[in-house]
């Protein structure tokens, strides 16, 4: 074993480490009441598969960070439980939790190289020095930055600090890696080889990932999972896939990826059509949120690449469900255009994607805008 | 590899060439000058004891002196009354220094992370020896330390001169404290560091010159410091300034011109060391 990993050693490198995979973290009633009007987390219950990348996403102050700040034990549980690997870790601080976090301030020791920011966890664990040589060295080749070890952090660009920030947070092997909006602080091109290495980093490591954004781009392209918050509790949980295609609530619909939205009022779930101004369109049972309810406000929502214009209702197909809509803008985004809609005679605010190619419509033009019942989703305000 | 790295070093230290600008409004002749005139004034009168202190050992003072020689600095090394107080004031000093900054700096790290109004209020507190006339300061000392047994004694003078250092400590920390960044504290407890280790391995160092002020300032106003001195002083235990107050007041001996030089030197060396350390680093 130990001379197939010398000879060997940058699988064995993936292999060690992947070979504590991912523990189960579990929130049952998790609440953090800092005496405001509202519990900035309020009744959370979440179960994060052993080795998934759960992200938890949502908008500034809807209790994400807190959740995660729960999780490391920086802030004390008015109520409820958190459990790794069934084990009620509420009562234990920080240091002896045993989980990596990552930083939006990278938050590397200035003072240090960065072989002893790595080295780090290591040194406080009292590993043996030659273990600590191998395991830096090893760790610091995953997140490549190999001969950097002497440098220290602030003559490092932002990304390979915020990657030293990474080789430090997993290289004692932790149970659960937290990640703090770690890509924040960079600029875009960075953050999507960041992103690619954070991805790669996981498969490799094969530990639970909890990951703490505000930007849904990030959140769908990274997660195995998304938990949307909204005001201190979780608004939908689901594969980021399900979220974007099968929002249960508005506010879903309306944090990832733009909408079309018609606000409908109280209608029945077992309803087959719904009426918005003259219209009246067809509903599919399938497309029927199982939020929505009779006493509780309804919105119809369709994405922009589900809907389609034509030039006059003969137009339509009989099955579709339409509305009449005037161009305000077109705007030309190189693989597609928008169509900046105004819808109905509320004029609502609406988008259709068309060809790039195309050049049918023109500023002002008065049209209809379709879709097929399957493409809309009956979600609850 | 080592070529590379000490490149980008170098790279990283040196300024970018500046251009010679001349400044729009450059300060005037008249500022510097009159600036230079209050400079001198504060000063001088300080240098003065050292020419003094190089004069004959005649009893009486002149300025500038009559002959030259080093008479009294060999009765300052020889008389034990002078070399001894010199070492108990050091002693003292040292002492006194370890205590404040020790103290000083536990105050400044708690009070920095604590939430609230309480902060303020306990800083402002713990500043008061700053501000109170010596002679009260002095006069409450000796009185409670008579209770105590602490009068004459090392421990008695560590224990109050460590009191009026310990503000510098405070304020030279707290200081420091104000550009750390309270993160790294959550990045070593999540790298498993208790808060003992993390202010070991992390706070410390970082706030490191701020302790290091304040430990200079507090032995140096342990160091010069009488008032107190003089309550607490025993015949067997004496510090340099109240021997230099006996030498005056009681026994008129100029051996005080050489020790007071010495001691000009001994502050000023002390208070210089900071500047050093800090050209070192950037050169």
């Amino acid at each position: 074993m130990t001379q197939l990993s010398q000879s060997n050693s940058e699988t064995f490198a993936a292999a060690s480490l992947a070979a504590k995979s991912g523990t189960e973290v579990r929130l049952e009633g998790v609440t953090k009441d800092f005496g405001l009007a509202k519990p900035a987390v309020d009744d959370i219950t979440l179960r994060i598969e052993p080795g998934e990348f759960m992200t938890l996403l949502g908008p500034s102050g809807s209790g994400k960070t807190t959740t995660l700040n729960l999780i490391a034990g920086f802030e004390v549980l008015t109520k409820g439980q958190v459990l790794l690997n069934g084990q009620d870790v509420g009562a234990l601080p920080p240091h002896k939790r045993n989980l990596g976090m990552l930083f939006q301030n990278y938050a590397l020791f200035p003072h240090m190289s960065v072989y002893d920011n790595v080295a780090y966890p290591l040194r406080e664990r009292k590993t043996a020095k030659d273990e600590i040589q191998r395991r830096v060295g090893e760790v610091l080749e995953l997140v490549q930055l190999v001969g950097r070890d002497k440098h220290l952090p602030k003559q490092l660009s932002g990304g390979q600090q915020q990657r030293v920030a990474l080789a430090r947070a997993i290289v004692f092997n932790p149970k659960v890696l937290l990640l703090d909006e770690p890509l924040g602080a960079l600029d875009r091109n960075l953050r999507g080889a960041l992103q690619l290495e954070i991805r790669r980093i996981h498969r490799e490591v094969g530990s639970t990932f909890v990951f703490v954004t505000h930007d849904q781009d990030e959140a769908m392209n990274l997660s195995d999972r998304i938990a949307l918050f909204n005001e201190g509790e979780i608004e939908q949980v689901g594969a980021p896939e399900e979220l974007y295609a099968r929002p249960e609530t508005l506010f879903t619909a309306k944090f990832l990826g733009d909408s079309n939205v018609f606000h409908l009022g109280k209608v029945s779930p077992i309803d087959n059509a719904v009426a918005w101004e003259d219209e009246r369109w067809a509903v599919d049972a399938n497309t029927v949120s199982p939020k929505v309810a009779s006493d509780r406000g309804s919105a119809l929502v369709v994405r922009p690449e589900g809907v389609s214009v034509s030039k006059n209702r003969s137009e339509v197909p009989p099955d579709a469900n339409a509305v009449k809509a005037t161009i305000l803008d077109i705007e030309y985004l190189g693989s597609y255009r928008t169509l900046v809609l105004a819808l109905g005679d509320a004029r609502l605010n609406g988008r259709a994607r068309i060809d790039a190619q195309s050049s049918d419509f023109s500023l002002g033009e008065e049209v209809v805008a379709w879709w097929r019942p399957y493409r809309q989703r009956l979600v609850a305000e | 590899m080592a070529a590379t790295l000490g490149e980008t070093r170098t790279a990283q230290a040196a300024p970018p060439k500046k251009l010679k600008i001349k400044p729009v409004d450059a300060i005037p002749l008249w500022l510097r000058t009159l600036a230079a005139i209050v400079g001198v004034y504060f000063i001088l009168p300080t240098f003065i004891v050292i020419p003094m202190g190089f004069g004959g050992a005649t009893t009486t003072f002149k300025f500038p002196p009559e002959e030259f020689s080093v008479k009294l600095f060999e009765n300052f090394f020889t008389n034990p009354a002078w070399i001894g107080s010199l070492g108990k004031s050091a002693l003292v000093g040292v002492l006194a220094a370890l205590v404040a900054s020790t103290f000083g700096t536990a105050a400044a790290v708690g009070l920095h992370f604590l939430p609230g109004r309480l902060p303020t209020l306990v800083r402002t507190l713990l500043m008061i020896p700053l501000v109170t006339p010596s002679i009260i300061l002095a006069v409450s000392i000796y009185v409670s330390f008579l209770q105590w047994h602490l009068t004459g004694s090392l421990p008695g003078y560590v224990v109050a001169h460590a009191a009026i250092g310990l503000p510098y400590v405070l304020v030279s920390v707290t200081a420091a404290l104000s550009s750390f960044d309270s993160t790294l504290l959550r990045a070593s407890a999540s790298l498993g560091a208790s808060p003992w280790r993390s202010f070991v391995t992390v706070t410390a160092p970082l706030i490191s010159k701020g302790i290091g002020t304040g430990a200079l300032f507090a032995f140096v106003t342990s160091f010069d410091e009488v008032v107190i001195a003089l309550y607490l002083r025993s015949p067997m235990f004496q510090t340099l300034p109240v021997q230099m107050y006996n030498s005056v007041t009681v026994e008129i001996d100029s051996t005080i011109a050489a020790s007071s030089s010495l001691m000009v030197i001994i502050v000023s060396l002390i208070l210089f060391i900071p500047q050093f350390a800090r050209a070192k680093k950037t050169s």
